[in-house]
């Protein structure tokens, strides 16, 4: 692992950021009716050699957060700081170099490689743009290089996509992320669409990557166990909104808000020793729309611990008495029993 | 529930008792172009009543095609059942003419799919698909089978059933469609329950809600349950017994308990060692090296050698049989006592 990157500098520093998307009505004059707030207020800080995990539900936001962050969405307000710069500011020459420091790896390895390019096409494209990273003549050599990095078969740059598996698909998809030399990759659920014995293999060689290159990730998956194996710091996103954020250790021993103890309940363990031994809270329902999120705390709609004050009152991420991380619930308390050492 | 000590073996209270599904040395072939894929070589798994049993695999593993020649869905061409049994209750459905064995789809065997929002008709209010079931099946009214329709989407616990019933498949959420799946696949009562996937698609709240219902459907209706997953977690829960697949073949079979605590194949282990621990963080995952084989080529001898840390001469040349090694323990590993002794050590390559 990378020597503590808790003291190291901040590289990515979130302040507020909020994303609605319109909702219109109309086919002439369009008029908007609402907003679906599909980020609504985030603030987090990314250092340099450091994992920061996003985990939540669909729909809760994250995606949408990895989009802003990529600047492939403007934000509706806040801003993002790389490096002292507001990103959201940026233009032109300065918007391009940006592009560069900051790359995505996609979920899904089928869709997100064109299937009509070569290999060392994919991967070689970002150099198209970026030309001043490794020219013309280099340019095959640094290919290869790169598959090579991520485990791949430098011969086989002239294959098409359809000539891998899922894994090494995303092997491709991480050689291109690679190939700038960024200083952050967004992971957007890395490995969701990779199976069990794979998955392993593909978290190995971010762990690898980032050890080698100081790279710093913000990974968002929805697999609890994979994030706290890479994450250094967690955060635990519902409807738009971080309600709780603290390393890997605070989250998942001492969780203090009733959503994230509910999700780490929900983890199915793969021990069938403690079968019934451990408390599952079931949440009922479903999500709220996040085009109408409920007053006050968001999560008090499926909340056990909801009070009158719960819907007034929307509580801010905080450290909380009784523990040394953020949480943003009236009622934080750390509670043990949901969690499962094994 | 009941565990189960036994594997193909009948239970000694159950001796002489006919098992509620007996698959037996199934083959299935996919014919396409560039060859045949051999999905399913020679599966056989048994299932008793209020059983539940879980097949694991990785994509292609062969779990979803078996599922499938259970039934009798495959897509034939190109998919073709090229030998073995299906017996239900004694009686082998693939022996059956398709119109005999229509009666037994959804009546006696019934399946739920991975993809909920691609398995319900889009065009449909969902309400007028559940009660399709009971319309053909036993000729109700529209009247009557709308309101057994009701009944069933109140069972899987769908909130205000009846101002629902008549919503499209898209005004649900990812779970409630899993719901609302599970309500048609029970609504005939049958005796075999077979979930591909119920739960891969959804979130990890959503999930947990979704076993919980299988499992008291399970209880409640005393149903064999074949839970059909690629992850190891999410059975550990509710499953009595366990068969791990791997290239169309069953590697491991064995109760819950026995193997999660000490597996018997190096497949079983390397997938258990692949999970990420707590007590491991920092260090590397221990990944399985390399890829399934392909299944128009699968290498001679054991299917998972050139993937297999301990991979020694024989397996090279022969394919271990699925056979015995405690009682109620099967593994198909020419070294599978060693392997569960933890009694042998990786090869240098």
């Amino acid at each position: 692992m990378t020597s503590n990157p808790s003291s190291s500098e901040v590289v990515l520093d979130v302040d507020n950021l909020v994303k609605h998307f319109p909702l219109t009505t109309g086919v002439l004059v369009k008029r908007q009716v609402g907003a679906v707030k599909a980020v609504d207020g985030v603030s987090l800080q990314l250092r340099r050699g450091e994992t920061l995990g996003v985990v939540g539900e669909s729909g809760c936001g994250k995606s949408t957060l990895a989009k802003l962050l990529m600047r492939l969405e403007e934000p509706t307000s806040g801003k993002a700081y790389f490096k002292g710069q507001n990103i959201y500011d940026l233009q032109g020459k300065a918007l391009r170099e940006l592009r560069r420091n900051i790359q995505i790896v996609f979920q899904d390895p089928y869709s997100s490689l064109n299937p009509r390019m070569t290999v060392g096409d994919i991967v070689g494209e970002p150099f198209d743009i970026h030309p001043e990273v490794a020219p013309r003549g280099q340019r095959r050599k640094r290919v290869q290089e790169l598959l090579e990095v991520v485990g791949l078969n430098p011969e086989h740059i002239n294959r098409y996509p359809h000539q891998f598996s899922g894994g090494q698909r995303q092997r491709i998809g991480i050689a291109r992320g690679l190939a700038l030399r960024p200083e952050i990759i967004i992971c957007d659920e890395p490995v969701s669409a990779l199976d069990v014995s794979v998955q392993a293999q593909v978290v190995n060689l971010l762990e690898q990557l980032q050890d080698e290159f100081g790279l710093s990730y913000i990974f968002i998956a929805h697999d609890l166990s994979v994030v706290r194996h890479i994450s250094d710091r967690v955060a635990v996103m519902y409807l738009g909104r971080i309600v709780e954020t603290g390393t890997d250790a605070e989250i998942y021993e001492q969780p203090t808000h009733p959503y994230t103890q509910a999700l780490l309940s929900a983890v199915p363990v793969p021990d069938p020793s403690v079968r019934g031994q451990r408390q599952q809270i079931i949440l009922s329902g479903d999500v709220p729309s996040p085009a109408n999120p409920p007053s006050g705390c968001r999560f008090r709609t499926r909340c056990w611990k909801a009070t009158d004050k719960c819907a007034e009152e929307d509580p801010a991420l905080i450290v909380r008495p009784g523990s040394n991380h953020e949480s943003a619930c009236h009622y934080a308390a750390v509670r043990e029993d949901v969690v499962v050492q094994h | 529930m009941a565990t189960t000590q036994a594997g193909i073996v009948p239970r000694p209270d159950q001796a002489g008792v006919t098992p509620l599904l007996e698959v037996e040395d199934l083959h299935v072939e996919f014919r396409t172009r560039d060859g045949v894929a051999k999905a399913v070589n020679g599966v056989s798994y048994t299932l008793h009543e209020g059983e539940t049993l879980a097949v694991l695999g990785e994509s292609g593993s062969g779990k979803s095609v078996t599922a499938q020649a259970i039934m009798g869905i495959l897509d034939s061409p190109p998919g073709f059942v090229t030998g073995g049994a299906v017996r239900f209750r004694g009686q082998d459905l693939l022996a059956l003419p398709d119109d005999e064995r229509r009666a037994y789809r959804g009546r006696s065997i019934s399946m739920i799919f991975q993809d909920a929002l691609s398995a319900l008709n889009p065009v449909f209010p969902v309400g007028w698909q559940i009660a399709e079931m009971f319309r053909v099946h036993e000729g109700l009214s529209k009247k009557d089978a709308r309101k057994r329709a009701i009944e069933l989407m109140e069972q899987v616990r769908i909130p205000a059933a009846r101002e629902r019933v008549g919503d499209y498949p898209h005004q649900f959420s990812g779970g409630m469609r899993q719901r609302i799946m599970i309500a048609m696949a029970i609504a005939l009562d049958p005796d075999v329950l077979i979930a591909d996937e119920p739960t891969t698609a959804l979130d990890v709240t959503v999930q947990a809600q979704i076993m919980q219902l299988l499992a008291d459907l399970q209880r409640d209706r005393n149903m064999g349950l074949i839970l059909i997953a690629h992850d190891l977690g999410v059975v550990a829960d509710v499953a009595d017994k366990i068969e791990v697949m791997y290239s169309g073949r069953i590697m491991e079979q064995a109760p819950v308990h026995d193997i999660y605590a000490a597996p018997a194949h190096p497949y079983t282990k390397g997938l258990l060692e692949s999970i990420p621990r707590v007590d491991l963080k920092g260090q590397e995952l221990s990944a399985i090296k390399g890829l399934p084989p392909n299944l128009t080529n699968i290498p001679a001898g054991c299917e998972f050698r050139p993937r297999c840390p301990y991979a020694r001469e024989i397996c090279k040349e022969q394919r271990p049989p699925l056979a015995e090694v405690v009682p109620g323990r099967f593994s198909a590993c020419h070294f599978a006592q060693e392997v569960l002794e933890g009694d042998i050590e990786p090869v240098q390559q």
